[in-house]
């Protein structure tokens, strides 16, 4: 069973190598192309919104977090109230809540490093370097340079591409037409092979989809991934592993 | 007392208020699991959390965006399931969204 590897994080290495940083970027480097067209459409958004290059910079860089940036684009406003403020760090926290519950499934591994290095590498965390650390875990695997060195190319390529994006402003109006707002949702989606681990603990999984799905429905925004995750963690805690 | 309008600063306290929430979301989870004793109970919920997170991502999205993009993923793990590759599975996923989308599903 999957705790097997749980058990093995208790004792033993805690590294965080080079070659692991390496091959976390190797791993992530799949997504560049997406991550490109995103931090572009971003960049684009930023610059229609009125945005000075530096502010959609600074935001790439410091918030570096996809979906809640072209949102902040949906409400940014050219006056700003404390009032907007609150409500637009509101919006920003729903919409990232889920890397509270992606930090979550990884504390046993993140847990063993000293708080000053997840404090660092956490900035960077992201869901592109907690899918690849996920699946990584699940073969075995406990160098933290993995999860790091993904995040840090992301950040950097995040980054840069917000740049041109901004530039060529409306080239990438609709990235839908190429299927790029499709990009994440299938690299979820192919994550699920990997994190397999037969029926019995993917009945908690299905139980987070049906009431992720039936949230979805009633509710509006995101709190629909938080609802059927938890869901799904609270319906396998009660699932009993030797029944 | 009122605090002054944020007045030119604003945009940049805007932005850096976005930055505070998203670390917040970003350390929160790592650092109130660490106050959790891990039981067995605990342990196993954590164990269904990753799948519960992709399932509870995937799910309501192909509810939202229709046909085409539940047949992407379905193309996208069998082609995971085939290969083993994530670009693979990648490249599938798009190549079949955009030729829903471009047959109008």
């Amino acid at each position: 069973m999957s705790s097997k590897h749980d058990d093995d994080l208790s004792t033993g290495p805690a590294p965080l190598t080079l070659a692991g940083m390496l091959l976390g970027a190797r791993l992530v480097s799949v997504l560049l192309p997406g991550v490109i067209v995103f931090a572009v459409a971003f960049g684009a958004a930023a610059a229609g919104k009125g945005l000075p290059l530096s502010e959609a910079m600074v935001m790439s860089a410091l918030v570096y977090a996809g979906v809640s940036q072209l949102v902040a684009m949906e409400l940014w406003r050219p006056e700003w109230t404390w009032g907007a403020i609150a409500g637009l760090a509101a919006v920003t926290a729903t919409v990232n809540a889920r890397a509270v519950l992606q930090g979550a499934a990884l504390q046993p591994w993140f847990g063993r490093y000293p708080k000053a290095v997840n404090a660092v590498q956490l900035f960077f965390f992201t869901d592109a370097n907690w899918l690849i650390g996920t699946r990584y875990r699940a073969e075995g695997g406990r160098d933290l340079g993995v999860v790091f060195g993904a995040g840090l190319l992301l950040w950097a390529v995040w980054l840069a591409a917000t740049l041109p994006g901004y530039l060529l402003g409306s080239l990438v109006a609709d990235p839908r037409r190429y299927g790029i707002d499709m990009v994440m949702p299938i690299f979820f989606a192919a994550m699920i092979v990997p994190v397999w681990r037969g029926r019995r603990a993917a009945m908690p999984w299905l139980v987070a989809g049906v009431v992720a799905l039936v949230t979805a429905r009633l509710v509006d925004g995101y709190a629909f991934i938080i609802v059927g995750a938890l869901s799904g963690a609270v319906t396998g805690a009660l699932l009993d592993d030797d029944a | 007392m009122t605090m002054p309008d944020p007045g030119p600063w604003g945009a940049y306290i805007a932005i850096l208020a976005m930055a505070v929430a998203t670390y917040l979301c970003r350390i929160s989870g790592v650092v109130l699991m660490g106050f959790i004793p891990l039981t067995p109970r605990v342990r196993r919920g954590l164990a269904a959390l990753p799948g519960s997170i992709i399932f509870a991502t995937v799910l309501p999205l192909v509810d939202r965006l229709g046909l085409a993009a539940g047949l992407a993923l379905a193309a996208a793990v069998l082609s995971m399931v085939l290969r083993r590759s994530e670009l693979l599975a990648l490249l599938v996923g798009m190549a079949t969204v955009s030729l829903a989308r471009a047959l109008g599903l």
